[in-house]
């Protein structure tokens, strides 16, 4: 985001956007990457509801995924599912894999 | 109460982004509070974790109308607004039914908050208080606060040569102060156990007055456990008889939740590297002192529900 300048600054400093801080992406604080094995998901919803970051991907009351974009990899989601479906890969690890 | 899956197709009020340590319990404590909201809230936040990691300029991470006030008053900031608000609405100048939250930390509710908390409460305004008790002040650095437990480190009680303990002073039940002020809802929760917690928002946001929860919001940079561990953690508290879930509702407690086989304190505190000293032969006494706490504060808890014997 461009910084602002006095004239642009809304009077009081508010922000007139509600939300915006999913613009501001957290995901680079992660170390271990949430990866899920949806053989053993059940979208129990245990994650998602558990979930500090709100990075669990729900559509049609099922679990899709993680947003890693925003996921800071606390790993709350794999101790949480009572089916062990998720592991946490370590980044760089799943990154060599990737390629 | 709709299950999970109906309320995953409910908006989100707090969103992604947020700059809350990695397995923070606040934002999922706030992501479970709004979730249980059916009528459109406003929100306010004293000086807190929560406030700054939430809202550092330009970006905020609340989708409704926020207002940020000082470390003492968001209890008296948001009940101005409620006021406001009912004298606009007198006005018909507002049509909509809104519901009013304040989410303040420990620091800002059990210590420095609490004459404007308690001002609130006393002149009845229709809100409901949410604290989120990581008991001390973690977002200056994990100093103690009166919420801070018996035993635990803090980087203002550490424990050492000359006193081995930790923390020596027993901590405040806020609670009980606050159910003493006779207001329509009181209650204690835990994130770990979302149902109650959910079910015990819309309860508080049903009565016409002041309502409160306390809320245990495990911190793991504070308390020393690795950040998966949140979850777990807040439910240990309460299986072993730390943090017993209940309500006070028009003066009439009930427990909402007992443990069908209570765990150990020892298990609770070997989780933690804040209660690491407190394994040491020379702090048995503190242990047992604690221990014998939560016993007394059980039957306490036991006679008031009617369960128990006098």
């Amino acid at each position: 985001m461009k910084e602002k300048g006095w004239k642009e600054i809304p009077i009081g400093g508010l922000i007139l956007e509600p939300g915006n801080a999913e613009k501001y992406l957290t995901g680079s604080w992660r170390t271990f990457r949430p990866v899920v094995n949806k053989e053993k998901c059940t979208s129990c919803l245990l994650c998602w509801i558990y979930c500090p970051d709100d990075s669990i991907i729900v559509e049609d009351e099922q679990m899709k995924g993680f947003r890693y974009e925003h996921c800071k990899g606390c790993g709350i989601c794999k101790n949480v599912c009572p089916f062990k479906a998720i592991e946490m890969v370590e980044e760089s690890k799943y990154q060599q894999i990737e390629k | 109460m709709p299950s999970l899956k109906e309320l995953s197709h409910k908006k989100e009020l707090l969103s992604r982004g947020h700059r809350l340590c990695p397995g923070c319990g606040a934002p999922i404590i706030v992501r479970q509070v709004l979730l249980a909201a059916d009528k459109p809230v406003i929100v306010a936040c004293p000086t807190g974790c929560l406030e700054v990691g939430t809202t550092i300029y330009p970006y905020t991470a609340w989708k409704m109308p926020w207002i940020h006030c000082a470390f003492e008053n968001a209890a008296a900031t948001l009940s101005g607004v409620e006021t406001a608000y009912r004298a606009l609405k007198k006005q018909g100048k507002i049509k909509d039914d809104i519901r009013f939250i304040a989410f303040g930390g420990d620091g800002g509710t059990y210590d420095i908050g609490l004459q404007s908390l308690s001002g609130a409460l006393e002149r009845g305004h229709r809100m409901l208080y949410v604290c989120y008790d990581n008991e001390a002040y973690m977002n200056t650095g994990i100093q103690r606060s009166s919420a801070s437990p018996l035993g635990a480190h803090t980087t203002t009680t550490p424990p050492g040569k000359a006193i081995p303990a930790g923390k020596t002073e027993s901590r405040k039940n806020l609670t009980e102060i606050v159910a003493a002020h006779n207001i329509p809802y009181v209650a204690q929760a835990s994130p770990g156990y979302h149902m109650d917690l959910m079910k015990k928002v819309q309860k508080a946001l049903s009565v016409d007055g002041p309502s409160f929860i306390n809320v245990f919001s495990p911190c793991p940079r504070g308390w020393r456990y690795p950040a998966e561990k949140t979850i777990e953690i807040a439910k240990l508290a309460v299986l072993t008889g730390f943090w017993p879930l209940y309500e006070v509702e028009n003066g009439k407690y009930r427990i909402t939740y007992k443990p069908r086989k209570k765990r150990p304190l020892r298990e609770f505190l070997e989780a933690q590297g804040r209660f690491k000293h407190l394994l040491a032969e020379e702090n048995k006494p503190i242990v047992e002192r604690m221990e014998k706490e939560i016993e007394s504060r059980e039957k306490e808890l036991m006679i008031r529900a009617g369960e128990g014997e006098k």
